[in-house]
């Protein structure tokens, strides 16, 4: 029988979303043979958001609380993942900015291997069969895992399955460790907004924008998909200083694979491709028939995006309304 | 300051990948071979504390076939002051890499070691905190910012939503990400001098794996998609094709 483990992330007191997809992936590998699924959550004190834990299919709920885990505290996660690695079969993170932190630290301190940004995942004989993409999505590549192996998922890879039922919360004491890093604090910069490797819907701009004014152009419509979209950015505009790198979808950006993607004024250099060819439908609109962007796109508009988009934005808001 | 960089030699990022007939590796024919991206950054921020210190070292690391040496000369170019070739064929598992180059520095007297954020190739993106954790030192991974002040340094990192601040003692290791700096381009003097640097090579060998490659594959081509019509008069099409085809409105 096959116990999994699913370290989940809060932030403020709060559990972070992909909570149900990273317990969903756990519960894939341990239905292969009638096991079982833990998460284990860290937290300063209580954190809110967990109650609802096993009904996305967690059998139980492992709370770890420490004064040092008001922040994301590797050191102490480590150590406690560490000391109850022995009862599982497989780790799992999301691969998120902190699950990709901890999972390779995890895995070199219990002596486990490690696969990053997995899309797919299954019980195979004694391993644990992952793929993943490399050479920026050029390629799939299919590694067999021995041991207790420490996976860092994909939001996108498995969907979220609830069950229900119940979860068993438990307390889990964080052993004494040596806190080698300390984490200050987290300043958002803009309050509220969804970080664009978390949104359903992207809006990526590109230099076809002219001015870093016209970003004004993609939050409206942003603004009419709700509260669930974000703006992009191909690289040449975060270059040139017209929008922060956290907005950067690509290679050396952010890797996003949302529901929707609009591409708008975005040419579709091999190097943005491999940051989003993985979004459900994605949209380009171009003035130039034969940018690379339209071989990617579900849809195309060949056009003017000053032209296109306040139209696009005003029919996104009557066909939500 | 003494500061180590660990290095990869990559394809380069605009090659077009395909895969060879053993089904496991990617065809090298053609493709050029260049110092991984985010390296670039860990060369730029070594260099640059080193000047800010006033005095140190800075070692370039690579572990690979002899191939290496060639990408090790380009940061020797850049400015790095010696390299040590780590030589050997480096295992599918991370951990077992991790052991080699972690093994290599563990008497080194590093005040620092530097690492890329990820190797655009195989994109394993542990290599790092795996080293860390093996020498038992702080790390902080995919860092924008770094400064040092006397023994201790401060980073920050993007994370979903904010950038999260942080800080350690040093002896520490970092893992670079885009936003950091703007490394340097080889000079032609730099070029000349690396020449005359000292590359020296240590043959090593990897220990046991628990990571086994079972094939890489081409992705999933995307079906084809379509032009919907030009300008503004195609937004009704694209509504209607988002609405009833997508289903994503
Ligand atoms: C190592 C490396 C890493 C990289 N990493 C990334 C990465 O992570 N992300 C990334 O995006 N890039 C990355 N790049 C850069 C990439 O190669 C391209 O240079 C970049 O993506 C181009 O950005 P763009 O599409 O905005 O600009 P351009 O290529 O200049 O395209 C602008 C597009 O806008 C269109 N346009 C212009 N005006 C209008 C208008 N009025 N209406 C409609 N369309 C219009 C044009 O037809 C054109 O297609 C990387 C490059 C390297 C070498
Ligand atoms: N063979 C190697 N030799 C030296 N350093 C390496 C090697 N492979 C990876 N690295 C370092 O580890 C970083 C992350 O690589 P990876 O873990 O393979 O994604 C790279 O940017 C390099 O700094």
């Amino acid at each position: 029988m096959a116990a999994i483990l699913a370290i989940l992330e809060q932030r403020d007191g709060a559990l972070r979303k992909g909570a149900a997809e990273l317990i969903a992936a756990a519960r894939q590998l341990a239905d292969a043979d009638g096991g079982t699924v833990d998460a284990i959550v860290f937290g300063a004190g209580d954190v809110s958001g967990i109650d609802g834990l096993g009904g996305m299919g967690a059998d139980r709920v492992l709370t770890a609380t420490h004064a040092d885990c008001a922040h994301y505290c590797p050191d102490a996660i480590v150590a406690t993942v560490a000391s109850v690695a022995g009862d599982y079969r497989a780790i799992l993170t999301a691969a998120t900015a902190t699950g990709k932190d901890l999972a390779p630290r995890i895995a070199a301190r219990i002596g486990a291997a490690c696969g990053m940004d997995v899309t797919g995942l299954a019980m195979q004989g004694g391993a644990i069969r992952v793929t993943r993409p490399v050479y920026a999505g050029k390629a799939i590549q299919t590694l067999d895992l021995a041991g207790t192996p420490v996976i860092a998922v994909r939001p996108s890879a498995v969907a979220a399955n609830p069950t229900g039922k119940a979860g068993v919360t438990q307390a889990v004491t964080v052993p004494s460790y040596t806190k080698r890093l300390t984490v200050s604090g987290v300043s958002t910069a803009d309050q509220g907004a969804v970080d664009v490797a978390e949104a359903r819907v992207v809006i990526a701009g590109g230099r076809g924008l002219g001015d870093p004014k016209h970003f004004a152009l993609l939050e409206d419509l942003v603004a009419a998909f709700g509260g669930d979209a974000a703006v992009g950015a191909s690289r040449a505009v975060v270059d040139a200083g017209w929008i922060g790198h956290g907005h950067q979808v690509g290679q050396t950006g952010k890797t996003v694979a949302p529901e929707l993607y609009f591409a708008i004024g975005v040419s579709g250099a091999i190097q943005h491709l491999a940051g989003m060819r993985t979004a459900g439908t994605i949209v380009a609109i171009n003035r130039d028939k034969d940018a690379p962007i339209f071989k990617v796109a579900d849809y195309g508009i060949v056009g003017d995006l000053f032209e296109v988009m306040p139209a696009l934005t005003e029919a996104v808001k009557r066909a939500r309304a | 300051m003494k500061i180590a960089v660990c290095i990869r030699r990559v394809p380069d990022t605009t090659a077009k990948i395909a895969i060879g007939p053993s089904g496991t590796a990617i065809d090298p024919a053609g493709v050029k071979f260049v110092l991984n991206p985010y390296d670039e950054y860990a060369v730029e921020a070594a260099l640059a504390l080193k000047d800010a210190a006033g005095t140190g070292e800075t070692v370039a690391v690579a572990f690979g076939d002899d191939s290496v040496q060639e990408t090790l000369r380009t940061t020797l170019a850049m400015g790095i002051d010696r390299a040590m070739h780590l030589q050997g064929t480096p295992s599918i598992d991370g951990l077992a890499n991790a052991r080699v180059i972690a093994g290599a520095l563990k008497d080194g007297g590093f005040d620092m070691i530097l690492f890329g954020k990820l190797a655009v190739d195989d994109y394993a993106q542990q290599t790092g905190p795996m080293v860390a954790e093996l020498l038992d030192l702080p790390c902080a991974t995919a860092v924008t910012s770094l400064s040092v002040d006397g023994g201790t340094a401060k980073v920050e990192r993007e994370i979903e939503g904010g950038t999260e601040a942080a800080s350690c003692a040093l002896p520490a290791v970092f893992t670079c990400d885009k936003g950091l700096n703007n490394p340097r381009l080889p000079s032609l003097k730099g070029i000349m001098a690396a020449k005359k640097k000292p590359l020296d090579i240590t043959p090593v060998t990897v220990g046991d794996a628990q990571a086994s490659l079972v094939g890489l594959a081409m992705p999933p081509e995307r079906p084809a998609g379509r032009i919907v019509g030009e300008g503004a008069a195609a937004v009704p099409a694209l509504i209607e094709a988002l609405t009833s085809e997508a289903k994503v409105l």
